[in-house]
C-alpha cells in the first residue's frame, strides 16, 4: 500500500495565524511530520503560501481539514512524493 | 480547552482589545465613584445606606451599559471583518477558527468592559460596607473611599504605563492628577 511521503500545497490563508502559528498548528496535530510554510505573496487581507509537508505517512485529508479550520484554502497540489512500502502492498504475489 | 480558547482570543486580538476596554471603563467606574463619594462628602451627614445604594446603582448601570454596548459594537465589527475576510478568501469561514473567534471575542470584550467598573466600584465602596457592618476603620468611611478611589486610579495609570512601555510612576501620577482635578472641580462647585 502506498504512503504519502511529501506533498507541496499552494494555500491561500488569512494573515492570522501567521506562518509560524500556521505551521505549528499543522505539525502539532501530526506527529512525525515536518512542515515548511513559505509566504510567496502578501495582499491586504490574505497571504499566498507554499506549504511543504514531509513525513512517513502523511494524512492528507486531515491536513486539509486543519488548513481549512485555520481559515486557509488549498488551491492546488503542486508536488507529491508517494512511496510503496514493501510488505504493505495490496497486491499479493501469485 | 483553555489553550484552544486562548488561541481563538489571540487570533482575533481579543485580549488586547479587552485590556483596553477594561482600563477605559474601569477608569470611568473609578471616576464616577470618586465623583459620587466626593459629592456625598461635601453634602455632609448623609446616611451610609444612602451612599452605598447610590454608588451601587451607578456601578450596576455602568456594568449593564458596558456589557451591552461593548457586545453590540464588537459583534458588529467582528461580523464585518469576517465578511471582508470571506470575500478576500472566497470561502465561508463560519466553521473555521476565524468564525469561532468572531463569535467568542465580543463575549470577552463585553465581560471586560462590563465587569471592570463593577469590580472597581466594589473596591472603592468597600469601606462604606465595612463601616456599616461595624468594622472600625483608621479613616472615616467616606475619606477611606476617596483614598481608595485615588489609589485605584493611580494603579490603573501605572498599569497603562507598563502596557505602553512608559515609566509606570509617571503614568500613575498623571491619572492621579486627573483624579485630583475632578475632586477639586466637585469641591469648588459644591462650595
Amino acid at each position: 500500500m502506498s504512503s504519502l511521503k511529501r506533498i507541496v500545497l499552494d494555500v491561500l490563508k488569512p494573515h492570522h495565524p501567521n506562518a509560524l502559528d500556521f505551521a505549528s498548528a499543522i505539525a502539532d496535530e501530526n506527529s512525525g511530520c515536518r512542515v515548511t510554510v513559505t509566504v510567496t505573496e502578501v495582499d491586504e487581507r490574505t497571504e499566498s503560501t507554499v506549504v511543504v509537508i514531509e513525513g512517513d505517512d502523511i494524512p492528507y485529508q486531515e491536513i486539509v481539514g486543519i488548513i481549512t479550520r485555520l481559515g486557509g484554502s488549498v488551491h492546488s497540489i503542486d508536488e507529491v512524493e508517494v512511496s510503496n512500502v514493501p510488505g504493505r502492498s495490496k497486491r499479493r504475489p501469485e | 480547552m483553555l489553550e484552544r480558547i486562548n488561541f481563538l482570543f489571540r487570533l482575533g486580538h481579543a485580549h488586547k482589545i479587552a485590556r483596553r476596554y477594561f482600563v477605559t471603563n474601569g477608569f470611568d467606574g473609578a471616576l464616577t465613584m470618586l465623583g459620587l463619594v466626593t459629592g456625598f462628602y461635601t453634602s455632609g451627614n448623609v446616611a451610609l445606606p444612602v451612599v452605598i445604594n447610590a454608588c451601587l446603582g451607578a456601578a450596576i448601570a455602568l456594568t449593564v451599559s458596558g456589557l451591552s454596548s461593548a457586545y453590540v459594537s464588537e459583534a458588529a465589527e467582528r461580523e464585518q471583518e469576517l465578511l471582508e475576510l470571506e470575500q478576500a478568501l472566497v470561502h465561508d469561514l463560519a466553521d473555521t477558527d476565524h468564525g469561532h473567534s468572531a463569535r467568542l471575542a465580543p463575549l470577552l470584550v463585553a465581560a471586560a468592559n462590563g465587569l471592570a467598573p463593577l469590580l472597581i466600584a466594589l473596591v472603592i465602596i468597600s469601606p462604606l460596607w465595612l463601616a456599616q457592618a461595624g468594622v472600625v476603620l483608621p479613616l472615616p468611611p467616606l475619606d477611606a473611599s476617596i483614598a481608595l478611589a485615588f489609589a485605584t486610579l493611580f494603579l490603573l495609570g501605572a498599569f497603562l504605563g507598563r502596557v505602553s512601555g512608559r515609566y509606570w510612576l509617571w503614568s500613575g501620577v498623571r491619572t492621579l492628577f486627573i483624579a485630583a482635578l475632578t475632586t477639586a472641580i466637585i469641591l469648588l462647585i459644591d462650595n
